[in-house]
Parts: structure tokens; C-alpha cells; sequence
């Protein structure tokens, strides 16, 4: 593999925990609701993630089957992010508290709750949480056949990729057919946009912010059980997955709240991760290379708020609580 | 003959805590007609065609429609009987598109079939001549394409009873004249539809019936035929009711306040205000009176600084000193020039006060630029909100009490306590005594004729005409942005302001219009 083919590899691999995050939190936002909580949700994903499949490894000894260990921990971060984004959404929505407020707040929580969980697991299972290699494999190698992976140039470019690349992607696919396509999601759309107006046409605002800030909150959390089980290579760390939500919520905005442009956004801002790594100039220390993500989220800010695009905004709503009897 | 009414309304009464905002009102409408509802602001209009459109529920009274008994208690239930309202401020998605918002919340298959709403708008659009293009996204279009949007969204729902809240408020003459057209074509086939309006020209050019409401209550319903605009005033504001406010003669006014030509558009390019000219004195109160939305706001806002002006010019003269322009200043400029006018806006806790902080900090608003340094000084603004407290007998516990926590009467003081501290040459207050009690609304009266004794020019736009014709020594009608007349408060009567209100009568405007 040459270093260009290496690079975007790479790329994708770092990416695509962020494609998760990114795209849950772009339904979240969708519906009006602006989550801080990625972060924290990502955490809980990852350390619940981790923990599904090692304590499935632990029960099922010799027999366990890789398969059923990656839905296994894709149920327990969905889970464990859904439950997240349950409580933020009745603090938000049902108790219209500040959105600001209660996602830092969820982001705190999170992080503390999963360190909590992956150093309990740590301590108690002597020290070192790890799932056997053979149950990696399962996490971290190409589900695809070796006659494709073996193709000079598209195999490693398209074909050599752990299952949860092609799993976002598909999810990203979906994500965008359903809001640009459905009924639904044009529905979901409106409530984002104007719940007055959503509320008057009968659509159950209530409804449709719950389910998207839930499902959203799932999604962005098996980002985190992603970064875990593949870049962290199934291991559960001091660090955890610092900074990762926060990468997430700086791409929805690039992406401009669309999921088929964040599959793109997630390779760059997987690129600049690593780009430390790849591409090592004299003098510019590590900590320049990481902050470029950021950069380019401001750049982008500025560009669109510079174009007045009116199709490129945030949703009308985004960060305000609904009363109906405001109307 | 004795025929099914489309709507028939029995008693209705709705209360909001101690305001009775309709009193058992009865009204029916019938199939093929236009029937205005004509009132003041505040008498009930918006409020009883919300309980059918089912915004809110009555707490009296019963609706039938096609004379059965029906309970209306969502918007979608009022859909599911046929009526469709067409709200003052458009609920519409900015981002979508005319046939992507008129689809939203109707059932129908998970994937969106954007071509056959489409189709189905446009059948809808060429029936009724409205010539809306479903592929437009709401925010290219003008004010008019978006109400015509609104309208065709509650055909498309199937709705025969369409409700249209002033619908002309925002629109140019040409675009009223065009609404006109469909709504006549719409009554040719059959629906039934009510305009709540209280513009007279449009009662009597559109409308079948016209039914009266005043301060909540029914007044009556005529056949347009039959009665005139003057009988119409009659029955929309009724007889004068003397409320002894206590008002001495001007003594000594001068010229304070000089508005020539004064041009204001709003963001639409809309003429809010129209060529108004006329010259606030020292020592009196000059009243302004109109319809909402007449331009009052923008006339305030505008010689505050607050509001552009297309043409005209504001002259202030202050004392002994040559008149200044105040077009084109900042608020803050206008300060430095040597004017001191004190603004009570219309939105008393939105752009007054600070809710969250007390009255202390909110005194402070107007003075933190006379400290030194970089500490704030609290003495002088405590000593201050105390004397407020003092004088105008605010309630509250304590001067560091969140204003937000106060009652309405409360708050009023507290902000028209502080302008008033800051000892104004002009004092300009729109609706002061909105939402208050008698006993504080009299309170406030006396402020401002203890101001307007201090040679204060005061400016005060009301809603009440009864308040106006006592408080004030001269009054100046607004109508439609135009100055329709200025007034004597103390030989005019009530109705001819209501007319003056109306343009009827306004005899000059008149003549320009036709």
C-alpha cells in the first residue's frame, strides 16, 4: 500500500466513529433539538459497547460467535445512548429546560458514567478489559470476501474495511433518503423547523422529538462502542474516546445537516486526525494537526453564514423548546 | 324557510383567569356567504374564531356545524368538520416548498409523492384562479403568495368554512383587490367563509353580512345592504363613557417636537408610515389614536432612533437652542445631541426592562454610562429604584426582586417610573396601561399629566377612546400609516374619531383614493 492509500484508509477508519455521532446528531437536530450530549453518549456507547461482548465472551467461553458479539455490543450502545438521550429529551422537551444546559450536562454525565463502567469492568476483571482475538477479528476485519479484498487498489480503497464502515455508511444512506423522501421525515422536518406550524397541521411535535432525539442519541452512541472496539483496539483506556462527540457535533454543522455529505465530512475530519501521523512537518507540533477539524468547522461557519444560503441552515428551531400555548 | 346553517354558534363564552374575552356570543353563518366580523382590537374577534378553529375550547356555549352539535378541541378536529383558518401570522415552513407545506400532517403513504401533491395543488390553483407555483419555496415568495399558500392549504384539506384573520393587514391595495376576486369566486361555489376585519372600506366592498363585536361582547349582526359605515362605527364603538380623569389646560406649550413628511418601510418594502407630519408641544399630551397596526409603533420607534426612515425629518428643539434633525441618529446620539426623551415601548418586559434582574438593575439601564471607572455604581440607582418604589407604590418585596415576578401593573410603574426620573423634555409611552386595573391605570394618567404640567411634551399612544378623549388636549388619528386628522380632545367626539380611525370621513384621504 502506498502512503496516499494508507492515508485515506486511515481516514476512513478514524472517520467513521464520527460518521455515527455525526449523523445520529443530525436527526436529533433535525427534530429542533440540539444534543451537547454526544460526548457523553459516545462514552456510554463505548463503555457499554466494550462490555456487551466481553461479558457475552465471558458467559459463552469458547462457543462465542463473533456475529452475534458485534450486534451484541451495537444493541448495548444503542441502548446505553437511547437512555442517554431519554433523559435528555424529558428534560427538554416534556420539562422545556434549557437544551444548552442539559446537554453539557448529559455530556458530563456520560463521560463520567462510562469511565465509571469500563474502570469498574477494568478493576474486577483484574485490571485489563479485552476480548479474546478471535472475537476481534470480528470487530476490526473486513466481513467482505477475499476475492474482493485482494483487488490491487479498489481492495484496500473500498473492500478491507472493518463491518461498522459499511454499517454507517448504510445508515447515512438511509438517514438522508428518509428526510429527503418520506413523509415522515419531510413530517420531522417541519417540526424542526416550525413545531407551531407542525402542531397546527396535526403532527404530534411531542412524538416526533422523542423518537428522533432517542433513535439520534443511539446512533451516536454506537459511534463511541466503534472508536472503542476498533481504533482503541477492543481495550478500555484511561482516555477513552476524549473529544470524539465534540468532533461530531462541529461536523453536523459542516455537513450542513446532511447525511450523505457527512460520509464525506467524516473522512476529512478522519484525515486531519491522523494527518499528524501521515505527515510530519518540522517544527509544527502534534497538537496544531488536531485542532485542524475545528478549523475547518469555522471556516465552513463562516462561508455559509457569508453565502445567506437560506437552504443551508440550521433548523429554524434548533435549540428552542415548543409551547404550545405560546402559539 | 328554515335552512341548515353552515356554523351556528350558541352562547359561546371564554374566559383567560378574570378577562371574559367573549361573553355568550351567538352567530351563525351560512353556505355561499361572506360574513365580516367587525370589532376594536381587543373585542373578542380573534379569540371566538380561534374556538372554531380549535385553537382554544370554549368554556360555555356550544358550536354546531350543519346543524349538529360538534366539539372542536384540535385544529385537525376543526379540519375534520371542513373549517380551515387562515392565521394572521402564516404557519408555514420558511425551507419548503408551497406543495411540501400544504401536505404536511395529511395522512398518506410513508414515501412522499412530491409530483401528485403537486398535480393536485395546481388543480386546486387553477379553479380558484390563484396561480401559486407548488414548486416555489415559501421564502422567495411576497406576503401575498404566502397567504394564498395558506388559503390553498385548507382547500386542499377540504375545507367549505374558511376563516381569514385580517388578511389585509399585510397587503398592498392591488393584492387586497386580487384576494377580493377569490374570495368572491369562492363564494359562487358554495363555501362558506368569515373575515375578521376591522376595516370598513373592505366590510362594505366584500361582505354579505357584517356582525359587530364590542369589549367581548355581541353587538349585533346586519345585512352590508342595509346599514351604513356610520351606523357600523356606531355599533363597533359605542356610547362615550366619562371616566373624570382630571385634566388641567396647557399652560404656556411650545413647539417641542416638529415631524415633517416623516417615511418609514418596513423590511418588505411596506409603507408603514406615510408622509406624517404634525408637531408635539410642550406642555400637553398629544394622543395618538388608530386602529393596531396603523403605524403607532413605527412612528415611536422612529423618533427614537430605533426605526429607519425612508423620508421625512424629526426636528427637536430644546431649550434655547436651534432645532436639531434626529433622522438618521443613533439612539445614542440622539441622547448626546441634548434630547432626553424617555420611551416607554409597547412590549414593556421585551424591550424595557430586563425581567431576570431587579429594579435596581433595571434603573441602572439608563444611567450605567454616568459611572467612572470600571466599577458600577449601585448607590444612585438603589436611591432611585426606592423613590420609584416610594412614589409610585410599586409592590414588590424588595428593589432587588426579579421585575419579571411582578405583576403587570407593577412593571408598567417601574418603567415609566424610570423615564420619567430621567426628566424628559419629550416622554413618549405606547400603551401604558395595557393589562392594567383601573385604580393603577389612573396612576399612570396622572403621571402623565403631572409631567405634561412640568412643560414635558407627551406623546401617548392609546387604545381606549374614551381614555384618549379625556387625557388628552390634542389627538392625532392614524390610518393605515396616514395622519387622517388631528383633533381637539375636548370638542371631538368619539365617533367622529372612530371614523377619522376608519378614514371614513377623512374626506382628504378619501379623496386621494378615489
Amino acid at each position: 500500500m502506498n502512503a496516499v492509500l494508507l492515508l485515506i484508509y486511515n481516514a476512513v477508519l478514524n472517520g467513521t466513529p464520527l460518521l455515527f455521532g455525526t449523523v445520529g446528531e443530525v436527526l436529533t437536530e433535525k427534530s429542533g433539538n440540539l444534543n451537547l450530549g454526544v460526548e457523553g453518549m459516545m462514552y456510554m456507547g463505548g463503555a457499554l459497547g466494550l462490555g456487551g461482548a466481553f461479558y457475552y465472551e465471558m458467559l459463552a467461553g469458547q462457543n462465542a460467535s463473533g456475529l452475534l458479539a458485534v450486534l451484541l455490543a451495537i444493541l448495548c450502545a444503542f441502548l446505553g445512548g437511547a437512555f442517554g438521550a431519554l433523559i435528555y429529551s424529558f428534560i427538554t422537551i416534556t420539562l422545556r429546560a434549557n437544551q444548552n444546559v442539559t446537554g453539557l450536562a448529559l455530556s458530563i454525565f456520560g463521560t463520567g458514567a462510562g469511565q465509571f463502567i469500563g474502570e469498574y469492568m477494568r478493576t474486577t476483571s483484574g485490571g485489563y478489559v479485552a476480548i479474546s482475538n478471535q472475537l476481534k477479528a470480528a470487530f476490526m476485519t473486513s466481513p467482505l470476501p477475499a476475492a474482493l479484498q485482494n483487488i490491487p487498489v479498489l481492495g484496500p480503497l473500498l473492500f478491507q474495511y472493518n463491518v461498522f464502515v459499511y454499517l454507517g455508511v448504510i445508515i447515512a444512506v438511509l438517514m438522508g433518503f428518509y428526510l429527503r423522501k418520506s413523509r415522515s421525515g419531510l413530517y420531522l422536518r417541519a417540526v424542526g423547523e416550525s413545531p407551531a406550524t407542525a402542531d397546527s397541521a396535526g403532527i404530534n411535535v411531542t412524538r416526533y422529538k422523542y423518537l428522533a432525539t432517542i433513535l439520534g442519541g443511539g446512533i451516536s452512541a454506537i459511534g463511541g462502542m466503534v472508536y472503542i472496539m476498533t481504533i482503541a483496539g477492543c481495550v478500555w483506556n484511561h482516555e477513552g474516546l476524549s473529544g470524539e462527540g465534540w468532533l461530531a457535533v462541529a461536523l453536523v454543522i459542516f455537513c450542513l445537516w446532511r447525511p450523505i455529505s457527512a460520509i464525506f465530512g467524516s473522512v476529512l475530519f478522519g484525515a486531519l486526525m491522523i494527518l499528524y501521523l501521515r505527515l510530519q512537518l518540522p517544527f509544527i507540533p502534534d497538537q496544531i494537526y488536531k485542532i485542524l477539524p475545528y478549523v475547518v468547522t469555522v471556516i465552513v461557519l463562516i462561508f455559509t453564514s457569508m453565502r445567506n444560503s437560506k437552504d443551508k441552515q440550521p433548523p429554524a428551531s434548533l435549540g428552542l423548546a415548543y409551547f404550545r400555548e405560546e402559539r | 324557510m328554515e335552512s341548515v346553517h353552515a356554523i351556528e354558534l350558541r352562547h359561546i363564552t371564554k374566559r383567560f383567569g378574570k378577562v371574559v374575552a367573549n361573553d355568550s356570543i351567538d352567530l351563525t353563518l351560512d353556505r355561499g356567504e361572506i360574513l365580516s366580523l367587525l370589532g376594536e382590537n381587543g373585542s373578542g374577534k380573534t379569540t371566538l374564531m380561534n374556538m372554531l378553529s380549535g385553537i382554544y375550547f370554549p368554556d360555555e356555549g356550544e358550536i354546531l356545524v350543519g346543524g349538529k352539535p360538534v366539539s372542536i378541541r384540535s385544529p385537525k378536529d376543526a379540519f375534520d368538520h371542513g373549517i380551515g383558518m387562515i392565521h394572521q401570522h402564516f404557519k408555514l415552513v420558511n425551507v419548503f416548498t408551497a406543495a411540501e407545506n400544504i401536505a404536511l400532517g395529511l395522512p398518506g403513504s410513508g414515501r412522499l409523492d412530491r409530483k401528485a401533491i403537486a398535480a393536485k395543488v395546481r388543480e386546486i390553483s387553477d379553479r380558484y384562479g390563484f396561480g401559486i407555483d407548488p414548486n416555489k419555496k415559501v421564502y422567495d415568495m411576497s406576503v401575498s403568495e404566502k397567504q394564498t399558500v395558506e388559503i390553498v392549504k385548507v382547500l386542499y384539506r377540504g375545507a367549505d368554512i374558511l376563516i381569514l384573520d385580517e388578511p389585509t393587514a399585510v397587503l398592498t391595495p392591488q393584492e387586497t383587490d386580487r384576494l377580493f376576486r377569490i374570495l368572491r369566486t369562492m363564494r359562487e361555489d358554495g363555501k362558506a367563509i368569515v373575515i375578521i376585519t376591522h376595516k370598513l372600506h373592505e366590510v362594505m366592498a366584500l361582505s354579505d353580512k357584517v356582525a359587530v363585536l364590542r369589549k367581548g361582547k355581541y353587538i349585533g349582526t346586519v345585512k352590508t345592504s342595509e346599514t351604513s359605515p356610520q351606523a357600523l362605527t356606531d355599533m363597533m364603538v359605542g356610547h362615550s363613557v366619562t371616566l373624570n380623569i382630571d385634566r388641567p389646560l396647557p399652560v404656556d406649550p411650545t413647539p417641542r417636537l416638529e415631524v415633517q413628511g416623516l417615511t418609514c418601510l418596513d423590511a418588505e418594502g411596506v409603507k408603514k408610515l406615510d408622509g406624517v407630519s404634525f408637531t408635539a408641544m410642550g406642555g400637553e399630551i398629544l394622543g395618538i389614536a388608530g386602529i393596531a397596526g396603523s403605524g403607532q409603533r413605527e412612528l415611536l420607534e422612529a423618533i427614537a432612533g430605533l426605526y429607519p426612515v425612508a423620508e421625512g425629518s424629526i426636528l427637536y428643539s430644546p431649550d434655547g437652542k436651534p432645532p436639531v434633525n434626529l433622522v438618521g441618529k443613533p439612539p445614542m446620539e440622539i441622547k448626546k445631541a441634548g434630547v432626553a426623551m424617555a420611551f416607554v415601548p409597547e412590549d414593556r418586559l421585551g424591550m424595557g426592562l430586563v425581567g431576570g434582574m431587579g429594579m435596581t438593575g433595571n434603573m441602572m439601564l439608563r444611567s450605567w454610562r454616568k459611572g467612572k471607572g470600571v466599577f458600577v455604581n449601585r448607590k444612585d440607582p438603589n436611591a432611585l429604584a426606592l423613590e420609584v418604589k416610594e412614589r409610585l407604590e410599586v409592590v414588590t418585596p424588595s428593589v432587588e426582586f426579579p421585575v419579571r415576578r411582578l405583576s403587570g401593573g407593577n412593571v408598567q410603574k417601574v418603567l415609566v417610573g424610570r423615564e420619567i426620573a430621567s426628566s424628559p423634555t419629550v416622554l413618549m409611552s405606547a400603551y401604558a396601561v395595557r393589562g392594567l386595573d383601573i385604580n393603577t391605570s389612573y396612576t399612570i394618567y396622572n403621571l402623565m399629566t403631572e409631567q405634561k404640567m412640568k412643560g414635558v411634551a407627551v406623546i401617548y399612544v392609546g387604545e381606549d377612546l374614551d381614555v384618549l378623549l379625556e387625557l388628552c388636549d390634542r389627538i392625532l388619528v392614524l390610518c393605515g400609516g396616514q395622519v387622517s386628522g388631528v383633533v381637539d380632545a375636548r370638542s371631538v367626539t368619539k365617533e367622529e374619531v372612530g371614523l377619522l380611525m376608519t378614514r371614513v370621513g377623512g374626506g382628504k384621504e378619501d379623496a386621494i383614493h378615489e
